[in-house]
């Protein structure tokens, strides 16, 4: 993480893709896909080897963010994080056929956010930065069991198997860094 | 509605990562739906994931990129989803209702189930899944009765849609999310005034401890 989580320009990711939904601005866009095809190849890999797969689910990730830029909300989250979920997303219709059950913000039985959201909107580019910090200062255990589980899709028994860990010390592990990250953005936990 | 009882974080990872099954995620997804706390930490996840992705160190820019970004500029079009959201009927059945994605799944409200007798009182209701992993149902416990006494070989999720049940974890009412794990028996019972209806998941057959349920449960395929 270290080196990454110095970069400062999620900033210029996230107007982009505002860019991009509000004009579908082509510069914009190429700059987006410039900074996240090749790293969303790299995602796709970790799954399968399979270049061909990998480019595939790349390009269909990125023209699903070409086409859904304008349901991006910059006071819920940068770039990376809603480009994240959409790679994500296709890489399991990829591979299951049930696809990934999922609650939907439209439906008349959903329950909205309470009257925190204000509060939450004024402090996301804080939370961002904040996120990031933490994420540099988390042990390199922990962020070892985050890099198996977003990058490979493992589950906790392959963790423990993989690191030869009992699976209670994998789950304790994952409490402890998603305590701290809460923590670092200022929430009980 | 006030939740206590939450998804954890090992589960919630699974969920965020993508690894977790359709039949796990159908509760975990639908008590987000009617839990904005769950959904803030969900969010905190994908952020996280974000940062991981953009923390891969991918091979320097090359020729295979400039390909790419032709091939793909070439499909670009008007953005197609643009200003035609499509319109949801924003209509729900008669009766007592769930949230997606349970109710696609139960195809109804919870007042239009077609309950089948479990015996002691209680009554399921399978609900089918491409997930041949888990079994997903809804249970109709009597109000103040308990659930026939079960162990499991895994992990059981619950989830409270009507009414609310006490165990020794506590009193789960409507919204609330209990995880189990292997080992564990508990003891639910329905809280007395109405009967409790919860979604539940597990990845083996439920083994019946009472007698008289494990005597007929071959008979009910459960
Ligand atoms: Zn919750």
């Amino acid at each position: 993480m270290s080196k990454s989580t110095q970069t400062p320009d999620t900033e210029d990711h996230t107007a982009r893709l505002v860019a991009v939904g509000r004009n579908a601005d082509l510069e914009a866009f190429e700059g987006l896909f410039r900074h996240f095809g090749p790293k969303i190849r790299a995602y796709m890999m970790k799954r399968s080897a399979d270049r061909h797969l990998a480019e595939e689910l790349m390009q269909e990730t990125m023209m699903t963010v070409w086409n859904k830029a304008d349901q991006f909300d910059p006071a819920r989250g940068a770039a990376s994080s809603w480009i994240f979920t959409i790679a994500r997303n296709a890489r399991v219709d990829a591979y299951r056929k049930s696809g990934r059950p999922a609650f939907d913000p439209s439906d008349p039985a959903f329950v909205p956010d309470g009257i925190m959201a204000a509060d939450t909107m004024m402090e996301m580019d804080q939370e961002a930065g904040r996120l990031r910090e933490a994420m540099g200062s988390l042990p390199p255990e922990q962020v070892e069991l985050l890099k198996l589980s977003f990058y490979e899709e493992a589950s906790h028994s392959m963790i423990a198997e993989r690191l030869n860990l009992p699976i209670g010390t994998v789950k304790s592990r994952i409490r402890l860094a998603f305590s701290k990250l809460r923590d670092a953005l200022g929430e009980r936990s | 509605m006030t939740i206590h009882h939450h998804i954890s974080d090992e589960l919630m990872l699974e969920y965020a990562s993508g690894s977790l099954e359709e039949g796990w995620s159908i509760a975990v997804a639908t008590h987000m739906a009617l839990c904005p706390e769950c959904r803030r930490r969900l969010s905190q996840m994908e952020a996280a994931a974000g940062l991981l992705v953009e923390a891969i160190e991918a091979a320097p820019a090359s020729a295979q990129d400039n390909a790419s970004w032709a091939a793909l500029r070439q499909r670009l079009g008007k953005p197609s989803s643009r200003g035609n959201v499509e319109p949801r009927p924003a209509v729900l059945p008669e009766g007592r209702n769930v949230p997606e994605p349970l109710r696609s799944y139960l195809g109804g409200s919870l007042d239009t189930v077609k309950w089948r007798a479990l015996g002691l009182g209680a009554y399921h209701h399978p609900i089918r899944t491409s997930d041949a992993a888990t079994t997903v149902r809804l249970l109709r416990i009597p109000a103040g009765k308990p659930v026939p006494e079960h162990g499991h070989r895994g992990r059981e999720l619950t989830l409270v849609l009507c009414g609310a049940f006490r165990d020794e974890n506590g009193l789960f009412g409507v919204g609330d999310f209990e995880e189990t794990d292997a080992e564990v028996e508990h003891q639910p019972i329905a809280e007395p005034g109405e009967d409790c209806i919860c979604l539940a998941v597990t990845d083996a057959p439920l083994k019946f401890r009472s007698r008289i349920v494990r005597i007929i449960q071959p008979l009910l395929g459960i």
